[in-house]
């Protein structure tokens, strides 16, 4: 319940205008039942051989409906549509809002493929909010209201049997249908699972069936659940299509009464014939306004669902608070401040096992230092607590002599240059992924960053130059161009210190080699911690920490750890050497 | 098209804080997109059209039902007007017009019978054509084999397979069922509204539309403006995915504050500029919507007239004033459609490209399986293997992936392929697993050309092991037996003691019967291997293909693998892409490849002693200087 109350709270600031768009959806069906009734009204007029001068009324009202119909339509889409684009853009900043202080902590901890997408499609969902959850009964509503007002006069009885059909065509049966077909679109919705599970075992594991021969094996598995998730569609089917139908029976009944109510009020002497036809016809347009309900039904439910996980979002707590202010303007870092070490403890979540078990190590100022280990050593976790995505509780970490945990971590990630594996690079052109680094850079600044990043040449030789975007329809960068403008944005935010977590990962030998190069050059004024589980790529620096099960197990240069003898010659002895082929071509 | 990937290129980076340039720039990439040529497409898919002479039994049911229920209508129009007449004007009472009353009751009842059944032939015609596609579309995948359908195609794949063929239901249940309806019911209402009415008819006719002019009209307008609302949508969902994705890149540096203001500008900016180009789209609903009740309006004018003049009975005016609407119904159902239309091309899009595949094979699989079944010859366990002269080019233009490659493996031999990345030594595995066939020259063997061998049979003596092993959803014992499924479970059981996989699968509460794969257990990367290993064992193969695992696995697993493997090894003819010292330390012989071609060969001692490449690299790698 707590995702309506959010969707609502949404909505509110734009009651104005979703009030306007709902008077026009309602008087667009008004028309077409103006239309109809004053159409019928003026033959039986007619048919009673008047002068023309006294049908002009009519004949007028007939032609006013006749426009007003299209127009009213008209209206209704533009604000409609309006407003849908308000409520979506609302809740996509509100959600935003959300999200950015949980990123990236918080967010992976909830187990889930796609987040991400998820969130987007929780989001999109919500164009039906207005259009197709929240106006079909609120018109449905107003033009019971404002016909039944019109039928009374008649008789009483005629908005009865109008609101008794709304109700049992627009709400009863819906809800009946729903009911029945629980089950089946239960079992539909199993089989599909079921079925996409087996597609992409044929598709991912094609490879393995091939070679052991069950290729036909699977397909016929395949096969029989198709057969399965058929029937089950058929069954939906079935009760699906009841709906459509029962409308228009629904319709036509209710313009069935009213039409033998008519007759028995004609014959009593209490209504004029003349009007009979009108009655009929009008209550039959009327119908028109509860077409969309058994849909409107249907997306409520996905519509609240979605909104309910976006709340839950909401109501997450973001991972590192942030208690302190920035220090003042006027307060200057060294040049290149330098990182202490010291006792540092750290486990993701009470229950977790220690990731990071009493680490002590120094960066001097200016001074390089690798830290390699195998895979799930605990390396990735030391970068997130260096850019303050965590918070560390046991031991301390320096930065220039300040308690990283007492500074502000944007003020933090201000003095930190990072290089990744996973380089976002946004839908955009390459000048506008560029400037995130720094919004105020010339473009000369531009072009010697990407100078210096080695990727200058490559911008300018496409069509478009810096003008050229990237991202999924744009150009395609392979790993090594990706990586260079990844370097080239932490030449252009030009901070203190830099690390390189694992940034080479990925990337060919030859290219490897390259961008290191790169990276060395831009090195030699800075603090720079490298880490990698990729050898050659630590071998030239000042010092060397091995890391293994969250532990310092070594410590020295290249050559001291060579001839020690221990985890680190065994990782050289295990690389994959071979990966790396042209390293020396 | 795919929208999602248009969509993308219009989005702006939107940290930049100079307004009014950065509006002006968006507003423009928006407009550009919005208004993108929609590219001349017919208002039937040939091709989707093709598949559905499968099912046209079904359709035609449907379709004719459609008519039926216009036709009933027509009678209860009939039925009505006769009513409202008699009451009207003879003060008929109502045991008079009880016949025709009952008539409307029961034409409503049929009426919404026949309707259901419409929709249930419309949905079965779907049903089946989504059977047929999906199979067909799985089966050509299965030809093509696992080259083509490796990597991040394998996702998409996937999806057209579930999502994209089920998104033709509604061009198969809805929108080729209301196309024939939209031409032949204002056809049948004609036929009824001439001979009553020549004026009203020549009303119809005019102001409704010359149809196919009005069909086209909307036609073109319709799809064009639920592709824009569409584009709309899309643009602005994937721009916030864009920001979402890269949050952690904001926060790097420092921006992703800012960018809550930034989405919310954006937005707005996007929500005007949009609005001005479907401020423009909507008015092809405002023609469609004034020419339906204009001319219903026009109709009850003229008929009023006449009326007054005693040129038409009051029934017969009724009667044509209760079709008129009927009329235009189809044509409104119709546009209604238009983004089932859409989305079923879009889909068939997808699902030919590949299905048309299979017309494009040269010298593939398919054509070698027809002669090698002439083939009865055993391959003897002890085989040989040769290659003579073996070329493979991918794509015309493209460097040669194996380049006049020739070399032979003995029986029992452990050979090692080193070399670059794009070197050509998965390709070698792939010509030997028959996923692809040589561009030039021949596999020998033992002496027999590896085409004349059915390729099932021939993958039977192979025992193919891959850098990153797939487990199927469903138990590990399943996955283990795939190798071979009339195994014991006994041997079972001791494949897995081998792999040294026995014990982290007992360990599980449900043991073997753990469910893996999809929607199962999730095995680390260690683990994954050893059931790899398992099923090599239980299989027996007197071949082995080895490429060898590199990443993902901790130093724990790694030595165990690495001892099952020797293991494995033993008493086999062995084949293995390698990566690491250890691993080529073990071959009797290594060839080590280069572009295509094999640059060295030896042992690792000879190799050492040549001082050629390989000791260079070894060396230099290590940093050793000796």
């Amino acid at each position: 319940m707590k995702g309506l109350t959010f969707l609502l709270r949404q909505m509110a600031p734009y009651k104005g205008r979703i009030l306007l768009a709902l008077l026009l959806s309602a008087l667009t069906i008004s028309s077409h039942i103006g239309l109809m009734a004053t159409a019928a009204y003026l033959l039986a007029r007619a048919a009673l051989h008047p002068a023309v001068m006294d049908l002009m009324q009519v004949i007028v009202g007939v032609r006013f409906f006749g426009i007003a119909r299209a127009v009213f339509r008209y209206c209704e889409r533009y604000v409609s549509h309006d407003v849908t684009f308000r409520i979506l853009s609302r809740i996509r900043v509100s959600v935003y809002e959300a999200i950015e202080p949980l990123a990236p902590a918080r967010l992976m901890f909830i187990k889930s493929g796609d987040l991400l997408s998820r969130i987007v499609g929780d989001v999109e969902i919500q164009k039906d909010l207005y259009l197709r959850v929240l106006a079909p009964p609120l018109v449905a509503f107003l033009v019971l209201l404002g016909f039944g007002l019109f039928l009374a006069p008649f008789d009483r009885r005629m908005p009865l049997i109008l609101a008794a059909l709304f109700l049992i065509g627009g709400v009863g049966i819906p809800f009946i249908i729903k009911a029945l077909g629980q089950r089946a679109g239960e079992r539909k919705l199993k089989e599909k699972v079921q079925l996409q599970i087996q597609t992409l075992d044929l598709i991912q594991g094609m490879t393995e069936l091939l070679s052991f021969g069950q290729e036909a094996v699977y397909l016929e598995k395949f096969q029989a659940t198709q057969k399965s998730y058929s029937l089950a569609q058929r069954s939906y089917a079935r009760l699906s299509g009841l709906s459509g139908a029962a409308l228009g029976m629904v319709s036509n009944l209710g313009m069935w009464l009213v039409l033998v109510l008519g007759i028995t009020l004609v014959r009593q002497g209490k209504l004029d014939g003349v009007y009979l036809g009108m009655l009929a016809l009008g209550v039959l347009s009327s119908f028109e306004a509860i077409q969309a309900l058994p849909m409107s039904l249907q997306n409520l439910e996905e519509n609240r669902a979605a909104a309910d996980r976006l709340w839950e979002l909401k109501e997450l707590k973001p991972e590192v608070e942030e208690t302190f202010p920035a220090l003042s303007s006027s307060y200057t870092w060294d040049s290149s401040p330098c990182l202490e070490i010291s006792h540092l403890s750290f486990r993701y979540t009470k229950n977790d096992p220690y990731v990071l078990k009493n680490l002590s190590f120094e960066v001097p100022l200016k001074g390089k230092l690798g830290i390699v280990g195998p895979s799930g050593a605990g390396k990735s976790s030391l970068v997130n607590l260096f850019l303050r995505y965590w918070d560390y509780h046991e031991g301390s970490i320096k930065l220039g002599g300040k308690e990283l945990k007492s500074l502000n971590s944007e003020e933090v990630r201000q003095l930190l240059g990072v290089v990744t594996q996973k380089t976002h690079l946004f839908n955009a052109t390459v000048k506008e992924n560029l400037l995130l680094a720094k919004p105020q850079a010339t473009d000369k600044e531009l072009y010697e960053a990407c100078r210096k990043a080695k990727i200058h040449d490559y911008i300018l030789s496409l069509p478009q130059g810096y003008e050229s975007m990237i991202g999924e329809e744009g150009l395609k960068l392979s790993g090594g161009q990706r990586q260079r403008l990844a370097i080239a944005r932490v030449i252009l935010k030009d901070a203190p210190i830099l690390i390189l977590d694992e940034a080479t990962t990925g990337l060919d030998p030859v290219t490897e080699r390259d961008v290191m190069q790169e990276m060395l050059n831009l090195m030699k004024n800075r603090t720079v911690l490298v880490i990698s589980h990729h050898l050659p790529i630590v071998q030239n620096l000042d010092e060397i920490v091995v890391i293994n099960e969250g532990e310092i197990v070594e410590q020295g240069t290249h050559q001291e750890l060579l001839n020690a003898g221990k985890l680190y010659t065994r990782l050289w002895e295990r690389a994959d050497i071979f990966k790396s082929w042209e390293y020396v071509l | 098209m795919p929208f999602f990937r248009i969509s993308a290129r219009i989005m702006g980076a939107s940290w930049r804080i100079n307004i009014t340039e950065q509006r002006t720039q968006l507003a423009n990439r928006i407009k550009e997109t919005l208004f993108l040529e929609l590219g001349d497409e017919d208002m039937i898919d040939k091709r989707l059209l093709h598949e559905s002479r499968r099912v046209s039994n079904f359709l035609m049911i449907t379709i004719g039902l459609g008519v039926a229920i216009a036709g009933l209508a027509v009678v209860q129009a009939r039925a009505f007007s006769h009513i409202v007449a008699e009451v009207f004007l003879q003060g008929a009472m109502l045991p008079q017009v009880w016949n025709s009353l009952m008539w409307i009751l029961g034409i409503l009842v049929v009426r919404g019978i026949v309707q259901w059944f419409s929709e249930v032939t419309a949905h079965e015609a779907a049903i089946r054509i989504k059977e047929n596609l999906r199979e067909r579309f799985l089966k050509t995948l299965i030809q093509l084999g696992p080259l083509y359908a490796r990597g991040e195609r394998a996702g998409e794949l996937v999806n057209t397979a579930i999502e994209g063929i089920e998104a033709l239901e509604d061009y198969f249940a809805r929108y080729l069922p209301q196309l024939a309806l939209a031409g032949l019911i204002p056809l049948f209402i004609l036929f009824y509204v001439f001979p009553l009415d020549y004026e009203s008819g020549m009303i119809l006719l005019l102001t409704g539309p010359l149809i196919p002019v009005f069909m086209m009209l909307i036609g073109k307008l319709a799809e064009k403006k639920s592709l824009q609302q569409w584009r709309a949508l899309s643009w602005m969902s994937a721009h916030f995915l864009d920001m979402l994705q890269g949050l952690a890149t904001l926060k790097v540096f420092g921006r992703s504050q800012d960018q809550a203001r930034v989405i919310g500008r954006v937005s707005d900016s996007f929500r005007r500029t949009t609005l001005s180009v479907l401020r423009i789209a909507f008015l092809s609903a405002l023609v469609l919507e004034f020419m339906a009740t204009i001319s219903t309006a026009l109709v009850a004018v003229a008929l009023g007239l006449r009326l007054v003049y005693g040129k038409i009975s009051f029934e017969e005016a009724l009667f044509l004033l209760v079709i008129a609407p009927e009329f235009y119904q189809p044509l409104r159902n119709l546009g209604l459609q238009f983004h089932a239309s859409l989305s079923g091309v879009n889909a068939a899009n997808r699902i030919y490209e590949v299905l048309n595949q299979v017309e494009n094979l040269e010298g593939d699989v398919l054509h070698q399986e027809m002669e090698s079944n002439m083939s009865i010859t055993g391959i003897p366990k002890d085989l040989t293997l040769s290659f003579k002269q073996v070329s493979l080019v991918y794509a015309a233009k493209e460097a040669p992936a194996l380049d006049d490659l020739s070399f032979d493996v003995r029986s029992g031999e452990r050979v090692a392929l080193v070399g670059p990345s794009g070197a050509g030594k998965s390709s070698a595995f792939s010509l030997l697993m028959r996923f692809i066939e040589p561009t030039k020259g021949e596999i020998l063997i033992s002496g027999i050309p590896l085409g004349q061998f059915p390729p099932a049979q021939w993958r039977s003596h192979i025992a193919y092991l891959s850098q990153q092993p797939y487990l199927f959803s469903g138990t590990i014992e399943e996955n283990i037996r795939l190798a071979r499924p009339e195994a014991l479970d006994s041997e079972v059981k001791e494949a897995a003691q081998k792999a040294a996989a026995h014990d982290f699968i007992v360990s599980f509460p449900q043991g073997y019967q753990t469910l893996v794969g999809e929607g199962g257990a999730s095995l680390s990367g260690g683990q994954a291997q050893r059931i790899a290993i398992a099923r090599a064992f239980l299989k027996n193969a007197s071949l082995l293909l080895l490429d060898e695992a590199t990443e993902g696995l901790d130093a724990e697993s790694e030595s165990v693998i690495q001892n099952s493997l020797t293991e494995l090894m033993a008493g086999r003819t062995v084949l293995m892409i390698a990566h690491r010292m250890n691993t080529v330390c073990q071959a009797d012989r290594i060839l080590v490849l280069d572009q295509g071609k094999i640059v060295e060969t030896g042992s690792h001692q000879e190799l050492v002693q040549q001082q050629g490449l390989y000791s260079r690299f070894v060396q230099e790698y290590r940093g050793v200087t000796e």
